[in-house]
């Protein structure tokens, strides 16, 4: 209630101070689907608040197409089925033009159908495991080959690491991504021997077996890292242990996919300093446009002391890109804004530039960074220019030949070699 | 610049960078100092002053390097020989090295701390202050993992002429991750005149290393020999490689009897291995089993003798850990100590927050086990959303005292954590302590007569309501003292509560209801158990492993380890 009343005010605002507004018209409808409340709130109300921001600062420029836009905020509460539902909703009653939302794998899984029934438009921030390319989904977070593979690269290349141990919780995230590296490691030459696969529980919160196997492992003269696809609440006790074993990031330095500037700022970093995350963003990375974003952001959140992290960035060029699209396009027509988005272009908030393939990826740059005991990561290694998001591993035999193409064969899983695209069964 | 100078200078940095002057011209390059006293006033000045330019120049040089760069340009700071590489190398390796951005000037910043509004320049040739600048102006020289472990076996080298037995044993251990021949010949020089027991053993360890490589048979042989008492993993994989076999399968070592002795000695080392590998096993289910006794002691006490089934018991652990979280806040200058306050502050807030409940909720529901399983869910669905509208639902950080960090070394192969140790400790004390209360003192006489009699006790004078009150306090108090303990082991936040009532409930019914022996004693087989399965079967299996291997004893036993006899067993 309140906001349409907020909302009145500015359209009349905009009405006045622009005589040839169009203030009859209705406001673009924006969903925003994410957790609210359970356990996933940590990480997506800040999401929420990232989208909402990009709506009040386009509607300062004065909205999209002479029209404002109009946040439509639901809250799947982490529960998945309830993320389908909610997406229903979003689509059928709210009519929303675009949805930005989701954040673990199985919420996006569990929306995906009913996008591509109703001929929804999803962007989706987060990095994930790839294998999977949906004409209605923009996956503006990062694919395994533009998170997981070049921080394996570096640590081979700079670091020096020939033996390695895979860290993960048990869920299909860490299970494919492992997949893929495992295939990976062994392409570049890496025995069997050298390669050391393990899984625990969520919440494992008794790592003193696993760092001491760990620790052993690395004993034996060659270069050892973990890469870790932990999850969540387990990282602490993990990172906790590797220090009380006394098992520095010099000797077995910690990768990890999932730990950003918002998880180090509820915890103690000092058993951290060292250890190693791989993003397409880092907070205390240098450029102008980063600068006047984290700035706007403690503005509108009012809290110095907030942090912007990874999937933010993803939701800030999701965001842009969308509204080019529509600008392209002069609808916001689903089908119209899909077909102007390939091909889009906007900055990224490192000074590069972000444009959507055709497999509904887009191209990021990709860095890794050391964590800093003030919470934050020092760069010590990035890659040159941007890299473009692949939809479907081709370190895997089961999608190696596959690619998704949204703009010549209109197919998200189009076999190269047999020519045949495999319809909308997606996995 | 000239000694006296630097000894008028009050930082201590400067008085170290002295020693290694000393180390510099006196053991390492004697011909340059004989060379040096040849020559006589200004033409050594210009000697310094040419030297000075080009350990300036390389220095800057680090400004726009790669990390290879970085270590190449270390490498070419060691080789100058100059006073000051020592000091640049450990400002390096501790992020105090910087570039000023104006003029790209290298500087040696004194501290870095978050508060100083300008950093303290110090020039990095003289050592001496610079002015200052303010953190903006400056871009620090950063480093990676790889660069810094090079610089600290670097440094170290530094260090094996320091007074301190300590930094000396450190120095050598450092220096044996990367033996080269210069570090090599560096401690030879150490052992002749080392003569403390410790830093010699860890030099004999390395020189010996150094002499598998030697031509001659029996110099190797004397070198596996020494190496005969040593657990390290570094000898290890040495003494393992002599008995590969190369691409032609000749043995790597030619010798028979340097052969045999490496067989021995690999031998000797995997039985080691072996021993202490079960030993650490046993140690890690015996912490383990020591935080599922000590968050399942305060349930003993509710659901065990009270019989009330409070399935807030896991949110009364949350409170103490965010008591802790506050009591750090309110002492951040003396955080080594804070948790030992935390300990009865964390049994008093819980203690009281069990009373409150038990007075307002529970002494309503006493016999209805049903509607207290609901009022009691209820409660902790509250206290979570207490704790996320104070504190917000982001975890909170917890600061690990120093002295909790670390471990206890006993030999190359087994060490065990200090953490780990102390919470066995504080489990057993804890016990010790609930047991004194109960057997001893009159309130623990009047608990345990309610619970086996509650109309008998009423009619002998003993305040059974008061008595009840006490009781849930008590349980209550204990939870919020193990919550202490569990800020050392994992997250504070909101949810830490719900991922131990399961557990904290297993450890009861398996232990046995209403008995606390049996509690210790559950909660210690449970954590062997699940530490012996967890390397053969992985953590998820072995923990699905644990609970059905649980039912079924359940099933076997409904009482548990240690039923409760008498008349009241036969009454519940």
């Amino acid at each position: 209630m309140k906001f349409k009343h907020a909302c009145f005010i500015v359209c009349l605002a905009a009405a006045l101070a622009l005589p040839v507004a169009a203030g009859a018209q209705d406001p673009i409808k924006v969903g925003i689907l994410h957790s609210l409340s359970g356990s996933m709130a940590i990480s997506e109300t800040t999401l929420k608040d990232t989208i909402l921001m990009m709506i009040d600062e386009q509607n300062k420029k004065g909205g999209l197409l002479g029209r404002q836009l109009e946040a439509v905020v639901v809250d799947p509460a982490s529960d998945w089925p309830l993320f389908a539902e909610m997406a229903r909703s979003l689509l059928e009653s709210e009519q929303v033009d675009v949805v930005f939302g989701c954040w673990t794998s199985v919420s996006r899984k569990s929306v995906l159908p009913v996008f591509e029934e109703l001929n929804g438009l999803l962007f989706y921030p987060v990095q994930y495991e790839g294998e999977e390319s949906s004409k209605n989904v923009i996956y503006t977070g990062a694919a395994p080959n533009q998170q997981a593979i070049p921080a394996i690269d570096y640590l081979m290349e700079e670091v020096g690491i020939e033996r390695w141990v895979l860290e993960g919780t048990d869920y299909v995230y860490p299970r494919t991504t492992n997949r893929i590296l495992e295939a990976y490691l062994k392409q570049k030459g890496v025995e069997e021997e050298d390669i050391s696969i393990n899984y625990t529980p969520f919440g494992h919160s008794d790592w003193q077996t696993r760092v001491s196997t760990i620790r052993r492992f690395g004993s034996a003269g060659k270069a050892t890292a973990v890469v870790s696809t932990i999850n969540g609440d387990a990282n602490v006790p993990f990172y906790l242990e590797l220090a009380n074993q006394e098992v520095s990031a010099e000797d077995i330095p910690v990768v990890a996919f999932s730990v950003g500037e918002e998880e180090l700022s509820g915890l103690d970093t000092t058993p951290l300093v060292g250890h190693l995350a791989a993003w397409n963003y880092f907070q205390s990375i240098s450029s102008p446009i980063n600068s006047e974003f984290i700035s706007t952001w403690k503005t509108f959140v009012n809290n110095t002391d907030r942090t912007t992290n990874d999937p933010m960035e993803a939701h800030y060029i999701g965001f842009n890109l969308w509204a080019q699209a529509v600008e392209k396009a002069g609808t916001t027509d689903v089908d119209a804004v899909l077909d102007a988005l390939p091909g889009t272009e906007t900055p990224n908030l490192t000074g590069g530039t972000a444009r959507v393939l055709a497999n509904h990826h887009i191209t990021k740059p990709v860095y890794i960074g050391e964590v800093q005991a003030n919470g934050q990561f020092d760069v010590v290694w990035q890659t040159d220019g941007t890299v473009e998001g692949d939809a479907w591993s081709d370190h895997l035999p089961v999608s190696e030949d596959t690619i998704g193409d949204w703009v010549v064969r209109k197919c998200g899983n189009y076999n190269r070699v047999t020519d045949v695209c495999s319809g909308t069964a997606y996995q | 610049m000239c000694v006296r100078e630097l000894l008028t200078n009050k930082g201590s940095d400067f008085r170290r960078v002295l020693s290694v002057r000393e180390v510099r011209y006196g053991e390492w390059r004697p011909l340059w100092l004989l060379l040096a006293v040849c020559f006589v006033g200004l033409q050594v000045s210009a000697h310094a002053q040419t030297d000075d330019d080009g350990f300036r120049a390389v220095v800057s040089e680090f400004g726009d390097a790669n990390f290879r760069e970085k270590e190449a340009i270390a490498e070419r700071l060691l080789d100058t020989g100059h006073a000051s590489a020592r000091a640049v190398l450990t400002a390096l390796l501790e992020g105090r090295f910087f570039v000023r951005d104006q003029d790209q000037q290298p500087f040696i910043v004194e501290s870095t701390d978050e508060d100083l509004s300008a950093f303290a320049l110090v020039d990095v040739v003289s050592l001496e202050s610079a002015g200052s600048a303010e953190p903006d102006q400056l871009s620090r020289v950063i480093t990676n993992n790889r660069l810094r472990r090079f610089l600290r076996i670097t440094i170290a080298r530094f260090a094996l002429s320091s007074p301190e037995v300590d930094v000396r044993v450190d120095a050598v251990k450092q220096m044996l991750r990367s033996l080269d021949e210069a570090s090599i010949e560096l401690l030879r020089e150490r052992a002749a005149e080392e003569t403390e027991s410790s830093v010699l053993y860890e030099i004999d360890t390395a020189l010996a290393l150094a002499d598998l490589d030697e031509d001659e048979a029996g110099a190797r042989l004397a070198a596996v020999n020494t190496l005969s008492d040593r657990l390290s993993p570094d000898v290890y994989n040495r003494l393992s490689a002599l008995l590969e076999r190369d691409e032609d399968g000749n043995f790597v070592e030619a010798d028979e009897d340097v052969r045999l002795a490496a067989t021995e000695g690999v031998r000797r080392i995997d039985s080691a291995r072996d021993f202490y590998s079960v030993i650490e096993t046993i140690f890690f289910g015996l912490s383990l089993g020591s935080v599922l006794a000590l968050v399942a002691i305060g349930l003993t006490i509710t659901f065990g003798v009270m019989g009330v089934i409070n399935l807030a018991h896991g949110e009364l652990l949350m409170l103490g850990a965010y008591t802790t979280y506050v009591v750090q806040l309110a002492m951040p200058e003396y955080i080594d100590l804070s948790i030992l306050v935390a300990i009865p502050v964390a049994f008093v807030v819980t203690g009281l927050v069990g009373v409150l409940i038990e007075r307002t909720i529970i002494r309503f529901l006493y016999g209805r086990p049903l509607e207290t399983l609901l009022a009691t869910f209820g409660v902790s669905l509250v206290l979570q959303q207490f704790v996320r509208t104070v504190f917000t639902a982001n975890n909170r950080p917890v600061v690990t005292p120093t002295w909790m960090s670390g471990t206890l070394q006993f030999n190359e192969a087994f060490s065990l954590t200090y953490n780990r140790l102390y919470t066995i400790l504080f489990t057993l004390i804890v016990f010790a302590i609930l047991l004194t209360v109960l057997k001893r003192t009159r309130i623990g006489l009047e608990m345990r007569a309610v619970s086996q009699n509650r109309l008998m006790a009423r009619a002998m004078g003993v305040r059974s309501e008061w008595v009840d009150a006490m009781t849930f306090g008590l349980g209550a108090g204990i939870a919020g003292m193990a919550g202490v303990a569990l800020t050392q082991l994992t997250n504070v936040g909101p949810n830490l509560g719900q991922s131990y009532i399961v557990d904290s409930f297993m450890v009861v019914v398996f232990g046995g209801v209403g008995n606390i022996w049996g509690t210790l004693i559950g909660g210690m087989s449970l954590g062997i158990v699940n530490k012996v399965l967890e390397p053969f079967a992985g953590a998820v299996l072995g923990k699905i492993f644990v609970l059905v291997a649980v039912i079924l004893f359940i099933q076997r036993f409904p009482r548990g380890l240690f039923p409760q006899t008498g008349r009241a067993a036969e009454d519940s």
